[in-house]
């Protein structure tokens, strides 16, 4: 691999596809540079405009008032994150990493600002150790609402929480029991929204003071000492380093080194880009669509607009993941249906782009491809107009899988 | 045979008509299906319905003879004058009176207890077992990609009408198509030969590469197989909502686009459609009777319209629901299930044994019949396939629920 070739895909999955400039820029960095300014902590911003929580309402209209204020502020937060990651951090990329993971949706959980307090959670904790984050992960309000940590009481726990944090969240399937998740429900009882102030509190009367077995320790937890138990566990780094391989880096296994950087995201993170075996993923991770979508429009130089059909289309709408499971990863992606949207998406996007690649080879260093398969460049050697030439690329196997 | 030749203009139906307004579509509701005529007459053509969510068995097909049940869930029972008896001391739930009246008429067969050994309790294990028949260990294939495998491998063949493809259809070498909302219309410029130039296999390329070249081929052959705009209305968010759904246009329009490729009789043999929102932990009874009359009205109104073309039907959901209920009035994970057959060739009733509600495995159902043979029975009495070569060699099938 060249020095070029090597930064490009770091920059690749690192961030929602860089510029030619930018590989410019890390190429003269080198490789160790730039890995340490990505992997740079970065400032919280402050939230976007949206307006007041609009009141519940007390008649049937005014909640469906509420509802649709909501609705339009989920819009509002969805389309000012879109402009985040288009402005190209591997921070917000992160971010990102974290929604998908601790994959919560709006369409339950109703209110945008909720759904930013959990992005600033993501923001705040994201990036350090992980013990902090799943401390507040527990006690997240759009977490807890959507999982129905809500009806969770003493008088017979709901296991909805308790299952997914430990299936999908911290340790992974087969490192707990069935044994667990009902222990772990019993510890979590009482913790509750309230819908007016927006924050989770323990309401005493609901909680289970008992004595519980969890993951092999016998006593009274609280939900520090849940969050403790979970990250020290010994299935917490491997399952968390195979998630971040699988969402950078590729889906084969995860090398042992990764997880040896321990609980620090970042350091993991770190492990992931450093590994040996990183090079050789190239081209073999399916592009979410978010990551193709933000890519083009940052590659093509145009405004991060009108993205909302496109992405619906594709299947990835930020904020509304299908399930607590995330959005699909791999060939999953790669359908008839995805293929046509490409190819109408990137003739939209050809249209608006600033940039006019005479070439295949001018096109391949705007979309920072590598380089065509014979197949692809013959196509696009026969191509005469830049429109035309920008919209297939962005179609082409090559630009979904890199 | 020319393309041209064989295109077909129907009359779109009145779910299409809604959506071309709300697309902002002119005239001509029309659809062109390609492959019509194509299909083979004696073939029969199998729809899989999934439920996403763990669908609540015993809340769907009530043993409400069983004292046990309503110990284990006092704020579930409905009046007896609300359910739909089935005999046996046995009934449908209040919302399912279209399946109701074709389980009198003997269209409907209710196979109980169907589940597999070691039951997994997460929504995403257990839907891959359920979708890749491969309890001990999934692996990457569906079992209907696997039979597509088989079959020769056409995109055509098997057709999804989500976004994102269910691993059910994905084959070893092959894999079926979405086509979501029915339209893969082709966008200015694009033809069938510059797809077929970009889905050419190159040497050297990753399998995920690999796979999306072969995407633009499979576009080139199902592009046609229909084309009409369904709503794109999306706005989806006063439906029930739970953390475990799928995100697919509603049942009753994915019904309506398989009715009408099956009355244009084109090539395709399966279809996948779905509806989620079963993850009902709380609050389940009333949004479980909301969500089963969907599915009902849906799935009676296609059972109508399809009847006597050779479709069977089959509905199934990764597990069902914890016995005891949880003090949010809603379930907890649980394990065996119904699934329901329904269509041409199916003898009604009840089938299989109805699982025991007081010897529970961790509180959960004992399955009595092995998802295994509900597939085998409809790879062999519907797709006249082998299932022990589909199927790992699982060589038992369901008796007297299919006629061959």
């Amino acid at each position: 691999m060249t020095d070029r070739a090597q930064v490009s895909h770091l920059l690749r999955r690192l961030t929602f596809g860089p510029t030619a400039a930018e590989v410019d820029a890390a190429v003269r960095d080198g490789f160790d540079a730039t890995l340490e300014r990505l992997l740079r902590p970065v400032a919280v911003p402050q939230a976007p405009p949206m307006g007041e929580e609009p009141a519940a309402g007390a008649t049937r209209e005014e909640r469906l008032e509420a509802r649709k204020k909501q609705r339009e502020q989920v819009v509002a937060l969805g389309r000012w994150w879109l402009g985040r990651m288009a402005a190209g951090s591997a921070a917000e990329k992160l971010t990102f990493f974290w929604h998908g993971h601790w994959a919560t949706s709006a369409q339950k959980v109703r209110s945008a600002h909720l759904m930013f307090a959990q992005q600033q959670t993501f923001r705040r904790y994201g990036t350090g150790d992980t013990s902090p984050l799943v401390r507040a992960m527990l006690r997240d309000p759009a977490l807890i609402l959507w999982l129905d940590g809500q009806k969770n009481t003493r008088k017979a726990p709901n296991e909805n929480l308790a299952r997914e944090v430990m299936e999908l969240f911290t340790l992974g399937v087969g490192a707990y029991g069935e044994s667990d998740v009902k222990a772990g429900a019993r510890v979590l009882t009482g913790w509750q929204v309230d819908r007016t102030t927006g924050q989770a509190r323990l309401v005493a009367r609901r909680h289970d003071t008992g004595r519980v077995t969890l993951l092999g320790q016998t006593g009274v937890f609280d939900l520090d000492a849940y969050a403790d138990l979970l990250v020290r566990h010994e299935a917490h780094v491997p399952f968390l380093a195979g998630r971040l391989w699988a969402r950078y880096a590729g889906s084969f296994t995860v090398p042992g080194s990764v997880a040896a950087a321990g609980r620090n995201t970042t350091a993991l993170l770190r492990a992931v880009c450093r590994a040996p075996e990183f090079a050789e993923t190239a081209g073999t991770l399916v592009k979410q669509p978010v990551e193709w979508l933000v890519g083009a429009v940052r590659q093509l130089g145009i405004a991060p607009t009108g993205l909302d059909g496109t992405l619906r289309a594709l299947g990835q709408v930020p904020l509304r993941p299908p399930s607590v499971g995330g959005w699909p990863e791999g060939a999953a992606w790669l359908t008839t249906s995805s293929t046509l949207t490409r190819l109408r998406a990137g003739q939209k996007l050809a249209a608006q782009s600033q940039e006019a690649p005479a070439d295949p080879e001018a096109l391949a260093n705007l979309l920072v491809v590598d380089g065509w398969s014979d197949r692809t460049y013959a196509v696009l050697k026969e191509v005469r107009k830049p429109r035309e030439l920008v919209a297939l690329g962005l179609a082409s196997p090559e630009y979904a899988v890199h | 045979m020319d393309v041209i030749t064989r295109r077909r203009f129907l009359i779109a139906s009145g779910v299409v008509a809604g959506g071309a307004a709300a697309a902002g579509a002119t005239l001509g509701l029309r659809e062109i299906l390609a492959t019509a005529g194509d299909g083979d007459p004696a073939a029969k053509t199998l729809v899989l319905v999934t439920l996403y969510g763990g669908n609540d068995g015993l809340n769907t097909v009530i043993p409400y003879g069983d004292p046990a049940l309503a110990a284990a869930r006092p704020d579930f029972a409905y009046a007896e004058n609300e359910l739909l008896d089935l005999g046996q001391g046995e009934a449908l739930n209040p919302g399912m009176t279209g399946l109701h009246k074709l389980f009198g008429e003997g269209r409907l067969a209710v196979v109980r207890g169907v589940g597999y050994p070691k039951p997994n309790r997460s929504h995403f294990q257990s839907m891959d077992i359920w979708q890749t028949a491969q309890p001990d260990r999934p692996g990457t294939t569906g079992w209907l990609g696997r039979w597509l495998d088989t079959a020769g491998g056409d995109p055509r063949s098997a057709i999804s009408f989500e976004p994102v493809l269910p691993p059910l259809l994905a084959g070893a070498s092959s894999a079926g198509a979405t086509v979501p909302g029915g339209e893969l219309k082709l966008p200015a410029g694009v033809t069938p030969d510059l797809l077929n130039a970009l889905g050419a296999a190159d040497e050297g390329e990753s399998p995920a590469r690999a796979r999306a070249a072969a995407c633009f081929s499979d576009l080139a052959r199902v592009r046609d197989l229909v084309s009409a705009p369904l709503s794109s209305d999306d706005d989806d968010s006063d439906a029930p909502a739970t953390a475990t759904g799928g995100a697919a246009p509603p049942l009753d329009q994915q019904l309506a686009l398989v009715a009408r490729c099956i009355e244009a009789n084109v090539a395709t043999r399966v279809y996948s459609v779905s509806l989620g929102g079963f993850d009902l932990h709380a609050d389940g009874k009333d949004a479980q009777k909301a969500l089963l009359t969907k599915l009902d009205k849906a799935l009676a109104a296609f059972a109508e319209r399809v009847a006597g073309k050779n479709v069977v039907t089959a509905v199934y959901s990764e597990f069902g629901r914890r016995v005891k209920a949880n003090a949010s009035d809603g379930t907890d994970h649980g394990t065996a299930s119904n699934v329901f057959l329904l269509g041409d060739g199916v003898q009604g009733g009840l089938h299989g044994e109805p699982p025991n509600l007081t010897d529970l495995d961790e509180g959960d159902l004992k399955f009595t019949t092995d998802f295994r043979d509900v597939y085998a029975t409809l790879l062999r009495d519907v797709l006249a396939a082998d299932p022990e070569q589909i199927l790992d060699g699982w060589s038992t099938h369901l008796d007297k629920v299919l006629t061959g």
